[in-house]
């Protein structure tokens, strides 16, 4: 079948500004849109850039807004969009060139939540141990690929681009919430900042947008409980 | 620009990230440098687990676990580096839980273990469960684990940041030259940056994108094996390249070994699980050079399902709290990528290629040795796929590839921080871009018109798949060096329609191309000498091992009209050669 694959094409050596061109592409259904932009720059025009490694899901280097909700390009298959498909870089992000976004910022602030188990204990000869339980209370946002779908989905931070943003609060909650961890005090400090978590308007674009299906509201809901909870 | 460094680390897997890690911690002045950023790297797509001999569920010792990877690597593995592998594979593991990795637990809180394809307790006895995971994300969890440690010791890292050549001080490494650094070309405006450091450590990983049906990640070009190669030096037992059995059809995404591991079957079009005419004891968690072989005959002879050339995968019967607990990811590919339902359908499957098990050849302590008495290249290193230690031989087991990584690129920090302890840094080198640039120039340059990169790579990776699969034949792979050395000829032509600098993904995917060429083209030509069957080299006219003649690595070293090649021995230590059945 041929499907009209709508792109939303800059190159800042030659455009003044981001223009949409239109391409037709004979596909499979079964076709990711990721397939589709590789058939464009093989056959059509090979200065179409755009990120993409894995191309099954995991590496999260191709976010972009497809048919207007943030997705990852090899995530989404044609039958699921229908035969007109546009596509666009991720919102609320520098574009650098066609589908590619700034993402030094975006990484910025995931480093600024201190991503990482904070546990100055001496460490045991054999594994820590860790209840099925107190395993499974993290487990949501562990799976979070920082591809940037949720955060560039997000009014809040489209509104204020120095919002830290869903993505570094679920990399917080990650640790907050790990029974081994003791950081959790220092983070909660970087997320009670007029910038961090109270910027969040329960809008659930984060929701619908995240590839790997994590309930980042309730993470966020979570995190804020910790901070309220310990004022408390 | 020039940047001196003391350590220079090129890619950010697992093994770039752990040796990095071991530089930031011994305070050597070391920077990171990735063409993606450090998350995206392909470590991340490893799904089933990390084999440890930890025993936390039932009897298991490193021994044993040495054994399996000599075994599994049809003899072809040296066992003084099996030997560190399956030692330092335990320490490693307990390490990642230190740092934070969210490993699934027993009830008692301990790491949870679960079986995986040719790994057994005793010798061989029965399948043990050594495979230390996370869900069906284990790679992930590493991958992050590692960049989260990264992070807090503050490691330096240059995200997007393509190396595109290598530099020596005191002649090539065949002189006795030795590394003074690379050359990177940034993406984000197309400028060449060189990184002067005393020592340098390749990370690259594999080369699994010269085939058309593969696992692998669109940016596993083989860039630090090929630099090796360009440079003269040799490239280890490249005709080893592994076949996964169970990929998604038509598109070669990974459904992961685990499935086995938890009790998936493997069906046949009359419902049969055919493996237990291969491999009677072990079934589908034989090695994967054996389970792939078997379902090619399986579709040879007609029992693919519904006489098409794809068999399937059933875990129905495990249950849904098992599969979603244990398997969640992999379940979801199949419901996205084919629309397939894993609950209630048996899933479609066939080999992808997935791993090499060639490339750089190195010694224990990671440093890359140069002929066939191992004369080390001082200050360059190289760790995880794109090495040979050679610790999966001529087969790699399942989640050895994790193991490899992690305790390779741990030794590699480490050696590395000793090695800049000792020499100077080497001092900046005239026009060290310029090589580089005339190349890139040249592609850039050349009218518009020619041929596309991405026709010839079409075409390699569809002869690759066709001819130098799981199962070769002198004629077939004749055929493969002709269509190959066609297509290096018609790469000098080709053009490319972006001349711009920012993000010129095109040029870059043209470079890669060069490398894949290369690569493939000596996997061919080792694949055509080497007259024997062993592990994934599976020869029909030549259908048996040959120890007598055959139980030697290949060494490739670039000639003027294509790979000479030379032979060293295996380190045999512990096990002798065996028939290989299971």
């Amino acid at each position: 079948m041929n499907v009209d694959l709508r792109i939303l094409r800059y190159d800042p050596e030659h455009d003044p500004a981001p223009h949409w061109e239109t391409y037709q592409v004979n596909v499979d259904p079964m076709d990711r849109v990721l397939d589709l932009l590789i058939k464009v720059k093989a056959d059509q025009d090979g200065s179409l850039s755009f990120r993409r490694s894995c191309g099954h899901g995991i590496c999260g280097s191709d976010a972009m807004l497809i048919n207007s909700r943030n997705r990852l390009a090899c995530r989404i298959r044609v039958d699921q969009l229908g035969r007109k498909i546009s596509v666009a870089p991720l919102p609320g992000l520098p574009v650098v060139k066609d589908l590619i976004v700034e993402m030094s910022g975006f990484f910025g602030k995931y480093r600024s939540v201190k991503p990482y188990l904070i546990n100055d204990q001496p460490e045991p000869e054999r594994e820590r141990l860790q209840s099925q339980v107190d395993r499974a209370r993290f487990d949501d946002t562990t799976k979070c690929i920082l591809c940037a779908a949720c955060t560039a989905s997000c009014p809040s931070f489209w509104a204020r681009p120095e919002y830290l943003g869903p993505a570094a609060i679920v990399q917080a909650h990650r640790f907050i919430f790990d029974s081994r961890d003791e950081g959790a005090a220092e983070r909660l400090e970087i997320l009670a900042d007029e910038d961090g978590v109270w910027r969040c308007r329960t809008i659930f674009n984060c929701v619908d947008a995240c590839p790997r299906g994590i309930n980042v509201t309730r993470a966020i809901l979570e995190v804020s409980s910790a901070i309220v909870g310990r004022r408390g | 620009m020039d940047y001196p460094f003391d350590a220079i680390v090129v890619g950010a897997g697992g093994a770039g990230l752990w040796a990095a890690l071991e530089l930031a911690r011994e305070g050597v002045n070391t920077a990171v440098l990735t063409k993606l950023y450090p998350t995206r790297s392909h470590t991340g797509t490893a799904q089933g687990g990390v084999c440890a001999a930890l025993g936390n569920l039932e009897e298991d010792h490193w021994e044993w676990h040495m054994f399996d990877t000599v075994k599994g690597g049809d003899y072809l593995v040296d066992q003084d580096a099996a030997e560190v592998l399956a030692r330092e594979a335990i320490e490693t593991v307990i390490e990642l839980e230190h740092m934070g990795l969210p490993f699934n637990r027993t009830p008692d809180g301990k790491i949870d273990q679960r079986k995986f394809g040719g790994h057994t307790r005793n010798f061989g006895e029965a399948a043990v469960r050594r495979s230390c995971f996370a869900a069906d994300r284990t790679g992930h969890m590493i991958l992050q684990t590692l960049y989260q440690q990264c992070v807090k010791h503050g490691v330096k890292f240059f995200d997007e940041f393509q190396v595109v050549d290598l530099m020596f001080e005191g002649g090539e490494p065949a002189a006795g030259g030795r590394a003074a650094g690379v050359v990177a070309r940034r993406l984000a405006d197309g400028q060449l940056h060189t990184f002067r450091a005393k020592a340098v450590l390749l990370a690259t990983g594999g080369f699994g994108r010269m085939f058309r049906i593969t696992s692998n990640a669109h940016s596993l070009t083989g860039d630090g094996v090929a630099m090796c190669y360009r440079h003269g030096i040799p490239i280890e037992d490249m005709e080893f390249f592994q076949f996964h059995p169970t990929g998604i059809v038509g598109i070669g995404i990974l459904l992961s070994e685990a499935a086995r591991g938890e009790g998936g079957t493997l069906l046949n079009d009359l419902g049969e699980r055919f493996m237990e005419r291969y491999a009677p004891k072990l079934m589908e968690l034989a090695p994967r050079d054996m389970v792939s072989r078997a379902m090619y005959q399986e579709i040879r002879a007609g029992r693919g399902i519904g006489g098409k050339d794809y068999l399937y995968l059933d875990v129905r019967h495990l249950g849904r709290k098992v599969i979603e607990e244990k398997l969640p990811d992999i379940t979801d590919f199949a419901r996205i990528y084919q629309g397939v339902e894993p609950l209630t359908e048996p899933v479609p499957v066939q080999p992808t290629a997935h791993y090499a098990m060639g490339g750089i050849p190195t010694n224990v302590q990671a440093e890359v040795v140069r002929d066939e008495i191992d004369a080390v290249v001082p200050g360059l290193f190289a760790a995880g796929e794109c090495a040979c230690v050679s610790v999966h031989g001529a087969n790699r087991l399942g989640t050895n590839s994790l193991v490899d990584l992690l305790v390779f690129g741990r030794r590699a920090g480490r050696q590395m921080a000793r090695y800049a302890g000792t020499v100077e840094r080497p001092m900046p080198i005239a026009d060290a871009v310029e090589p580089v640039r005339a190349q890139l120039e040249a592609i850039r340059g050349r009218a518009a018109g020619g041929e596309s990169a991405a026709a010839i790579r079409t075409e390699l990776q569809a002869v690759m798949m066709d001819d130098v699969g799981v199962y070769r034949d002198g004629k077939l792979l004749s055929v493969a060096l002709a269509k190959v050395r066609e297509l290096e000829a018609r790469y000098e032509k080709i053009s490319i329609t972006d001349c711009g600098t920012v993000f010129n993904t095109e040029l870059l995917e043209a470079h890669e191309l060069g490398y894949l060429l290369d690569l493939a083209h000596v996997t061919v030509v080792a694949a055509l000498a080497r007259t024997e069957s062993r592990g994934a080299h599976s020869r029909e006219d030549y259908p048996e091992r040959d120890d007598t003649k055959w139980l030697k690595h290949s060494l490739a070293y670039q000639g003027k009209d294509g790979p000479n090649l030379r032979y060293k021995p295996v380190s045999i230590t512990r096990f002798e050669p065996k028939p290989r059945t299971y």
